[in-house]
């Protein structure tokens, strides 16, 4: 087995064991990086010096007999939306391709505080805006099960990392979806947390109501550890909950005898795909055979999900993007005056799909609209909340399919984002009532691309999803497979 | 042309500066002296990943104007964006409170020409500072050391009549501002700034007329110009059969004239909507009664005890309210020497003579010196002229009274036999002006006096010397 291949888990026994040497993995994952990037365009920045210096540190604490974090010398990538000091920070838009930032994300400064290994910054939509990965100004990434196919997005360079073996754990954001949807078309596991209970300080807001930072890891162990090191409440965040982190780890349980799993019928619905379907049911029939007892349940609401996740998030995100007027820092054109200024600097530095929800945004909130577009979302969204607070007390946790489809071609839905907004049907809820939700492999098509299932639990319970997406896993073996390169 | 009598409706809103230590929402320092952008953080410049965490120092100084201004605080107010694109904005918006504001439903009483009246507040809600834009001959600069100083946004309804009433709420509102001690009001440096609404109707009429908000002005003489010249450009164009335009105006205090800066048209939309990055403002109402109980006697309330304990009259109670720790020092000056009448007259024609009103307190003669000084007047052991002279040399040296009497030999002379002897001799040297006087010319009895204080270096008691003079001259007669 080659190091890169390792998972966190076995890879942090070797460290600590001395059999293998934090420089040894981390060059083995460059080389590994540097072979397969040209296929899958999955980095924006390699930081090879900076990683190879990382790594001898931690192994000079590791020979000086330091107690060490398991993911000290692990060598990790970030989604190119965490803001890195003094490492250049883009969210892949034209408007920040100079933009070098003067300070860490908190998450970046907790992952330093864990002595991990900066590999480099990931590809992703621009301002995590997309579902494909096509809207990044530095290009798609490709899914490595099939390089004609989407990864999914906006994460897609953190999923495709994994899948690729080119770092043993990374980084994304989940506004929508975009953790869980590229991590079930490129088949590996990833995490959207609860709302809250990872600090925001520090990455580049898309929809701050909606805005969760999660973990890819090729296992769910992985995903447990890489959660646990980032979590928890930061004073730099006003809306990051004050509760205590759980150990994950000590969660990890095969048993899974009565709990209660809901099936919600809103999600198996025409347009979803039969391999798709039926997958989710066999995972569900599986789980049934593991002692779990299978609910159904109804989130009636389901089917506004889609219009408004639209409303709120482009509202927000037409104001969070207001600070990218070429004065401060960022691309600036050249212009005679201020306005003339503002307007060449955000036409030329922002994308297509980018300037589209901006202007969605910027609509949705004008006078004589808010109250019929925002302020009505507002309050569907409550309602969406309400849906999953009575379904939790008919069940423990809630399994749904992730995407409707598996991998999508490059090109196929560019053209048409409302079929592109589809994409995130069964995610979007999540994030709109503030859930957490994993997302892990439960299968493939006949066409060999990875199927994801979707499990979701209430506010705060990261624990009893990984429990059950534990006991999964380990009585199953997608997880193992690996993709053609 | 029938004959109008116009009654002017005028709204205000008051932008204080809070002088907290930090600002708003992040831990830079809020002081005015500093280089271009030295008090600056990611936060405040609106770099990417920012959020902000509210400073509760700030709402606690907000609470105590809204308390101050017997507003009804919300226990739940709410953050909204206000977006615009301005360089001095670093964000693209402004952190401001909008449809749940902070307190509501106040009022403020105000004093013209001996009436009392009640102005209205509608609201009073928290806000972040924006930057100021620097403009030299090739390039424009932006400091940012003023974006995110909090704000207060003080909003009156629109009670206000006269230029003369605009002026006096504003001198209320500074005044609690800074008794509370939460601005320093200052107009000039912009800590205190002041938009106006005015419009026009004839007094019969119930509707209001179309208004014009006057913006730009940094002083209360400004204000009260600003608001005749467009009370009167309005009555102008009404008689002249037009209409006036729902627009922003500029105040320019070079040419005493308010012109156009924007019509209603060309108004921004806001696109106001709550501030995802914040959680709804909380404030308990038991932290609001235990800021209550903080709050100082402000100048009102001084002012009527001032005048009921020391038997002021109300003018002289008025200005030594004009400013807290005048008030204070007043105080402490009677503390020592026991007599407010006097004490007043020493500080508001002496002290603010020197000093004014603001620096008077923490001038070099301390309360505690001054309080001393009156005792020796008090006491007989100095004359006033003399107190005079040592209050200048005090305000030049910071010394002691004592010190300097004792230093410079200035203890009054009581003494019979000298003040006879000082008498005596004059008498002798003048002796034309004693016939003179025994002729009927008394008024020559003070320059007797006058002389015999020359004569004492200004040391002789001046009622000794009246006593002794009025008994020699009766006597020589």
């Amino acid at each position: 087995m080659k190091p890169y291949e390792l998972t966190i888990e076995e890879a942090s026994k070797e460290l600590s064991q001395k059999k293998l040497s934090s420089l040894e993995l981390t060059q083995a994952v460059i080389q590994r990086i540097k072979e397969t990037q040209p296929k899958l365009n999955s980095f924006v920045l390699v930081t090879e010096e900076e990683a190879l210096k990382s790594a001898r540190a931690v192994d000079e604490k590791r020979a000086q007999g330091q107690a060490l974090s398991v993911l000290a010398g692990i060598p990790i990538g970030l989604k190119d939306i965490f803001l890195t000091k003094g490492i250049r920070t883009t969210c892949c838009s034209k408007i920040l391709s100079n933009f070098i930032p003067p300070y860490d994300s908190t998450v970046v400064r907790k992952l330093k505080e864990n002595d991990f290994v900066l590999v480099g910054k990931l590809n992703q939509d621009e301002f995590a805006m997309g579902s494909s990965n096509e809207n990044s100004f530095y290009g798609p990434v490709k899914n490595p099960w099939d390089l004609e196919r989407t990864p999914g997005g906006s994460s897609g360079g953190s999923a495709v990392a994994i899948a690729a073996d080119q770092c043993l754990g990374s980084f994304g954001t989940d506004t929508g979806g975009s953790i869980r949807q590229p991590a079930s078309l490129s088949g590996v596991v990833g995490i959207k947390p609860t709302y809250g209970r990872v600090s925001r300080y520090g990455i580049i807001a898309f929809a701050s109501s909606l805005d969760q930072v999660g973990p890819f890891g090729k296992t769910v162990t992985d995903a447990a550890l890489l959660l646990k090191a980032v979590a928890g409440h930061d004073p730099c965040d006003s809306t990051s909950a004050n509760l205590a982190v759980p150990d994950y780890t000590k969660f990890l349980k095969k048993d899974v005898k009565g709990l209660k799993v809901g099936v919600p019928k809103e999600y198996f619905v025409e347009g979803i795909e039969q391999s798709v379907e039926k997958a989710t049911r066999e995972a569900i029939e599986h789980m049934k055979k593991l002692g779990a007892k299978i609910v159904d349940i109804s989130l009636p609401h389901t089917e506004y999900a889609v219009p408004t996740y639209y409303l709120v998030a482009t509202a927000e995100a037409s104001s969070n993007l207001a600070r990218y007027d070429g004065v401060k820092y960022g691309y600036r054109a050249k212009a005679q005056t201020l306005q003339d200024m503002y307007r060449k600097t955000r036409g030329e530095g922002f994308g297509r799909e980018v300037k589209r929800r901006i202007m969605l945004g910027t609509f949705v909130l004008s006078s004589g609209y808010y109250d019929a577009y925002y302020k009505k979302a507002s309050q569907v969204r409550t309602l969406i909340r309400k849906d999953f607070e009575s379904a939790f007390q008919k069940c423990d946790l809630i399994v749904t399919p992730t995407s409707p489809t598996t991998a999508f071609k490059l090109g196929e839905k560019v053209d048409d984002p409302l079929q592109m907004y589809l994409s995130d049907i069964f995610t979007i809820s999540t994030n709109l009532a503030a859930l957490p939700g994993l997302v892990l492999p439960c299968g493939f098509d006949q066409k060999g691309l990875p199927i994801g299932l979707q499990i979701l639990g209430p506010h705060f319970k990261e624990e009893a999803i990984f429990h059950l997406a534990y006991a999964y896993e380990q009585s199953t073996q997608w997880h193992t497979r690996k993709p053609p390169l | 042309m029938k004959d109008t009598t116009y009654e002017p409706v005028i709204g205000l809103e008051v932008h204080a500066q809070l002088k907290t230590q930090s600002k708003i929402f992040c831990g830079c320092s809020t002081k005015f002296d500093a280089k271009e952008n030295e008090f600056t953080c990611p936060v405040c410049t609106g770099m990417p990943g920012c959020l902000p965490v509210l400073n509760k120092k700030a709402v606690e100084f907000s609470v105590k104007m809204a308390l101050a201004t017997h507003c009804q605080v919300n226990e739940r107010s709410i953050f909204a964006r206000k977006n615009y694109f301005y360089p001095d904005l670093p964000k693209g918006y402004q952190i401001s409170q909008y449809d749940q504001p902070l307190a509501q439903k106040g009022h403020v009483e105000i004093q013209v020409d001996g009436q009392t009246k009640k102005i209205r507040l509608h609201r009073i809600h928290m806000e972040e500072d924006a930057g100021k834009n620097i403009h030299g001959t090739i390039s424009s600069y932006v400091n940012l050391n003023r974006a995110g100083i909090p704000l207060i946004e003080i909003v009156s309804e629109p009670d206000v009549r006269s230029s003369q009433e605009a002026g006096a709420y504003l001198r209320e509102l500074r005044s609690m501002l800074r008794y509370l001690e939460v601005c320093d009001g200052n107009m000039e440096e912009g800590s205190f700034r002041c938009d106006v609404n005015v419009s026009v109707k004839p007094i019969e009429q119930k509707e209001f007329g179309t208004r014009c908000e006057v913006k730009n002005i940094n002083s209360f003489r400004f204000v009260e110009k600003a608001i005749e010249y467009e009370i009167q450009r309005q009555i102008e164009v009404l008689e002249g059969g037009a209409k006036v335009i729902q627009e922003t105006r500029l105040w320019d205090s070079d040419q005493n004239k308010t012109f156009s800066m924007r019509s209603k048209e060309e108004a921004h939309d806001y696109r106001y909507f709550p501030e995802p990055d914040l959680l709804p403002l909380r404030v308990a109402p038991a932290w609001v009664e235990e800021i209550k109980r903080t709050l100082p006697e402000l100048a009102k309330q001084k002012k009527e005890r001032f005048m009921k304990m020391y038997q002021l009259s109300s003018y002289d109670a008025s200005l030594l309210v004009q400013e807290k720790s005048l008030a204070q020092y007043f105080e402490s000056v009677i503390e020592i020497c026991k007599e407010p009448k006097l004490a007043s007259n020493w500080i508001l024609s002496e002290l603010l003579r020197e000093f004014g009103p603001e620096q008077g307190a923490t001038s070099p003669v301390t309360p505690q010196h001054l309080g001393e000084l009156l005792a020796l007047i008090v006491k007989g052991t100095i004359s006033g002229k003399i107190a005079k002279q040592i209050f200048e040399k005090m305000v030049q040296t910071g010394q002691a009274p004592q010190a300097i009497v004792q230093k410079e030999g200035l203890i009054q002379v009581s003494d019979v036999a000298q003040i006879e002897a000082w008498v005596e001799e004059v008498l002798k040297e003048q002796k034309a002006f004693v016939d003179k006087y025994h002729a009927g010319q008394t008024k020559l009895f003070g320059f007797f006096v006058g002389e015999v204080m020359k004569k004492s270096h200004g040391k002789a008691n001046p009622a000794k010397v009246n006593e002794t003079l009025k008994k020699k001259l009766v006597k020589g007669a």
